[in-house]
């Protein structure tokens, strides 16, 4: 193995384009994947909520094509529901968000923003996408085998899972091969900033992006591995008849399980939310960090309180792994192990808080320009602020016992996760687009893209809280419309159904505007057409091979903004002097 | 600017060449892989009603006997490398060919191990014990066998490096022997955990 994939300029299509290991090829490849994957996971959702606004009646249009076995005569049957409540989580979180945020962002602009020609290992990072591939592949493919999908839930809980169809086994298989892809990154994301920072780019001069993905990539690296452990064992439950999660004496539909027994359900759910905490933060970390860049940008000053964001991201890092458990209240750990993960709990929302001020902090006095980029950057905060403080009483043992497993939840995290930080990804991919295609977005379809989607966006997830606080638990293939003290919520699914569609309508002028943008002609004059500090600003636009015509020096901090007596309102990182 | 820095020459800062600090990240999360399974073997375990001595069912002889080959594997993959530091290129290649005959023997004794567990009619389905046993001892031995392709390379094919490229191949050596501790100090672990308590 060579470690000069760059020495040959003469590639072929195959070569510079499919197998690449330029970072920039693969941050696309994970881009436009994981684009149409988040597509995929919200056509899911929407056939889902058509069920819970009609229960019963048949889907329109696209009913008929989906199969005797899953919606005879267009009516949707509960296992395949269940299938796509199970793979709508999966898919969103494994093979949209986090590749789009770590894969595609991460890839593209870490090794640019900290002056570096590549990736430490770009072979390895090949792999990962080829690996991340896998597991889509995967994914998909097991709609199609008997029995259809996962059906157990994103999160996969024993005994069902267990016991559930073959749709299940392909779950693991293809989890196996996104720890795998997430491994291969996290490993190439840590050396990359630790090994190639340009000279001059000392650890407090990271911009606040790069910092986030650095704590992103040590959560991949530790927080994943007990989940493949969790996962082989699941799998050995499945294939090889083990009882690693099944207790003895288990019944299923009234005949004792033939198995050994002595096994423990919730030793899965620990192995899982070990994991799965851990990556909530793994969602909302990059988020942040691309919120910080386009803010500052557009702010024109430098951010408030760039230490105390950063210590706060190191050390939510450190606590999201000491408080998993508070998913697990209603399992009857006992009150001492809850009152432990309580305290964790509310603890760890104080650097997010720290984060959030500083970013609403910043924003005063600035002479703030509202580009489609900054809209959504700025939407994100509050957004991002509901949906933290409605999980506050998630994270109190008492109130969560009414609250765990209802749409509350759902309202919650979706908050964190739709308008925080899918809005984050949007924001993002307005951004960059100029560096990484040579041409501006149209700001017009931006605002047309923006504004629906923010009203949308809260015309679905608000209504949730309402129905959760009234109990409506998350799992029901008809909505409840069987319980009685449901029924003065139940309206609302029509209305959350009908915003979802017109969220999905409203997508409409941004994949418009991604393809036309791309096509159209309107070429930034200027290889920094924000006018920015940071180092991805300072290369050719695109960036070639090797990223930098020469090696960057960096002599400054990177949100130089406004500085007094300097010639222009942006000092960039590399620029000498002062 | 093309070439990537620190392949082969550390960095002052962090003292570390790129593939030293990976394989350090690669480990930790090995720790976490199997930590997870050291930590359902306490959970399984507290959680039983009976659990049995180790030395009951498994041959605590013949598991000295494969934990003494492992040590002395780790002892010739560490020679190999200080072979090469000292130029002697065939004491590197005596050396790192022990450290793949004695990571076979290793595999040949655990075949022969299962073997005769399956004889007894000892499967994983059998308790919670034989279960996270084969578990464990079979991503253990996975690992070996990964740690015997990639030592086989650098014996075979890839110690052409030596002549072109002599530092990168020392550190190449040293990171696959970082690997081979690692999954040797696995086994130690593993070895009083399931055979002794």
């Amino acid at each position: 193995m060579s470690n000069d994939p760059h020495n040959s300029h003469r590639l072929n299509f195959w070569q510079k384009y499919i197998f690449s290991t330029d970072h920039k090829v693969i941050g696309i490849q994970y881009g436009i994947t994981a684009l149409c994957f988040l597509f995929f996971g919200f056509c899911l959702m929407m056939l889902m909520r058509w069920q819970l606004a009609y229960p019963g009646e048949p889907i329109p249009f696209i009913g008929k094509f989906l199969g005797e076995n899953r919606a005879p005569g267009g009516i949707m049957l509960p296992e395949f529901y269940n299938e796509l409540g199970a793979m709508h989580g999966t898919i969103m979180v494994f093979l949209g968000v986090v590749p789009l945020l770590v894969g595609a962002f991460g890839n593209y602009i870490v090794p640019l923003q900290i002056g570096a020609p590549d990736m430490t290992f770009p072979r390895l990072n090949m792999a990962s996408y080829w690996a991340f591939l896998a597991g889509g592949i995967t994914m998909l493919v097991s709609f199609f085998v008997p029995g259809g999908a996962a059906n157990s839930g994103w999160t996969s809980y024993p005994p069902l899972a267990d016991i559930a169809t073959t749709g299940q086994t392909l779950w693991i298989l293809g989890m196996v091969f996104l720890i795998t892809s997430s491994l291969l990154g996290a490993v190439n994301f840590i050396t990359t900033i630790f090994q190639l920072r340009a000279p001059g780019l000392t650890f407090m001069r990271l911009p606040v992006f790069v910092w986030a993905q650095l704590v992103t990539a040590f959560l991949l690296l530790l927080a994943f591995p007990p989940l493949e452990a969790a996962g082989i064992l699941q799998l050995l439950d499945r294939v090889a008849g083990t009882s690693f999660f099944l207790p003895s004496g288990l019944m299923v539909s009234g005949e004792p399980l033939e198995v050994s027994g002595g096994g423990s359900v919730l030793l899965w759910q620990h192995l899982f939310w070990f994991l799965a905490h851990p990556e909530v933060y793994v969602l909302i970390l990059p988020a942040m960090g691309i919120v910080s860049e386009i803010l500052a940008n557009n702010i024109r000053k430098p951010l408030w309180g760039y230490k105390s964001m950063v210590y706060s991201v190191i050390f939510l890092g450190f606590m999201s792994f000491i408080v998993w458990a508070h998913h697990m209240y209603l399992t009857g750990m006992g009150t001492a192990i809850n009152a432990f993960f309580q305290a964790t709990t509310m603890i760890i929302s104080i650097p997010s808080v720290v984060i959030l001020t500083c970013l609403f902090i910043s924003l005063w006095g600035g002479s703030i320009r509202f580009n489609t980029p900054m809209l959504f950057a700025v939407a994100f905060l509050p957004m991002f602020g509901i949906g933290g403080l409605t999980g506050l009483p998630l994270g109190l043992s008492a109130p969560d016992i009414h609250l765990h497993d209802t749409y509350y939840v759902i309202g919650h995290f979706h908050y964190v996760v739709a308008p925080g930080t899918i809005f984050g990804i949007f924001a993002g991919i307005y951004f960059w687009f100029p560096k990484i295609t040579g041409r501006k977005m149209n700001e017009f379809l931006g605002h047309l893209h923006f504004w629906p989607s923010l009203l949308f966006m809260n015309c679905i997830f608000m209504p949730m809280f309402v129905q959760g606080l009234a109990g409506m638990s998350r799992r029901l293939y008809d909505g409840g419309a069987q319980y009685a003290h449901l029924q003065g919520t139940l309206n609302l699914h029509k209305m959350i159904s009908m915003s979802a569609w017109g969220l999905a309508l409203f997508q409409l002028p941004f994949i418009i505007n991604l393809i036309w943008s791309m096509c159209k002609r309107n070429i930034v004059t200027s290889d920094n057409p924000w006018k920015s500090t940071t180092l991805e600003w300072q290369t050719p636009t695109p960036p070639g091979h090797g990223n930098f015509p020469v090696e960057p020096v960096v002599y400054r901090g990177p949100y130089e903004y406004s500085v007094p007596g300097a010639a222009e309102d942006f000092t960039p990182q590399n620029k000498p002097g002062g | 600017m093309d070439a990537i820095p620190y392949t082969v020459e550390p960095r002052q800062d962090t003292g570390l060449y790129n593939a030293k600090l990976g394989v350090w990240l690669f480990l930790a999360s090995e720790v976490m892989l199997f930590g997870a399974l050291f930590s359902t073997y306490i959970l399984l375990r507290i959680g039983a009603a009976q659990w049995p001595l180790g030395s009951s069912i498994l041959n605590v002889p013949i598991g000295a006997v494969n934990t003494v080959i492992l040590i002395t594997s780790s002892v010739t993959m560490v020679m190999s490398w200080v072979a090469l530091k000292d130029k002697s290129f065939g004491r590197f290649k005596l050396c790192l060919g022990l450290t793949i005959l004695l990571a076979l023997a290793f595999l040949a004794i655990k075949g022969f191990e299962y073997n005769a567990k399956f004889e007894h009619h000892y499967f994983p389905k059998t308790s919670t014990f034989l279960a996270i046993y084969f578990t464990l001892t079979g991503l253990h031995a996975l690992h070996i066998v990964g740690g015997v392709i990639v030592n086989s390379y650098f014996w075979g094919p890839g110690c052409k490096m030596w002549q072109s490229d002599p530092e990168h191949f020392i550190n190449r050596i040293e990171v696959a022997g970082l690997y081979w501790h690692f999954v040797d100090l696995v086994w130690i672990f593993l070895f009083p955990v399931l055979y002794l308590l």
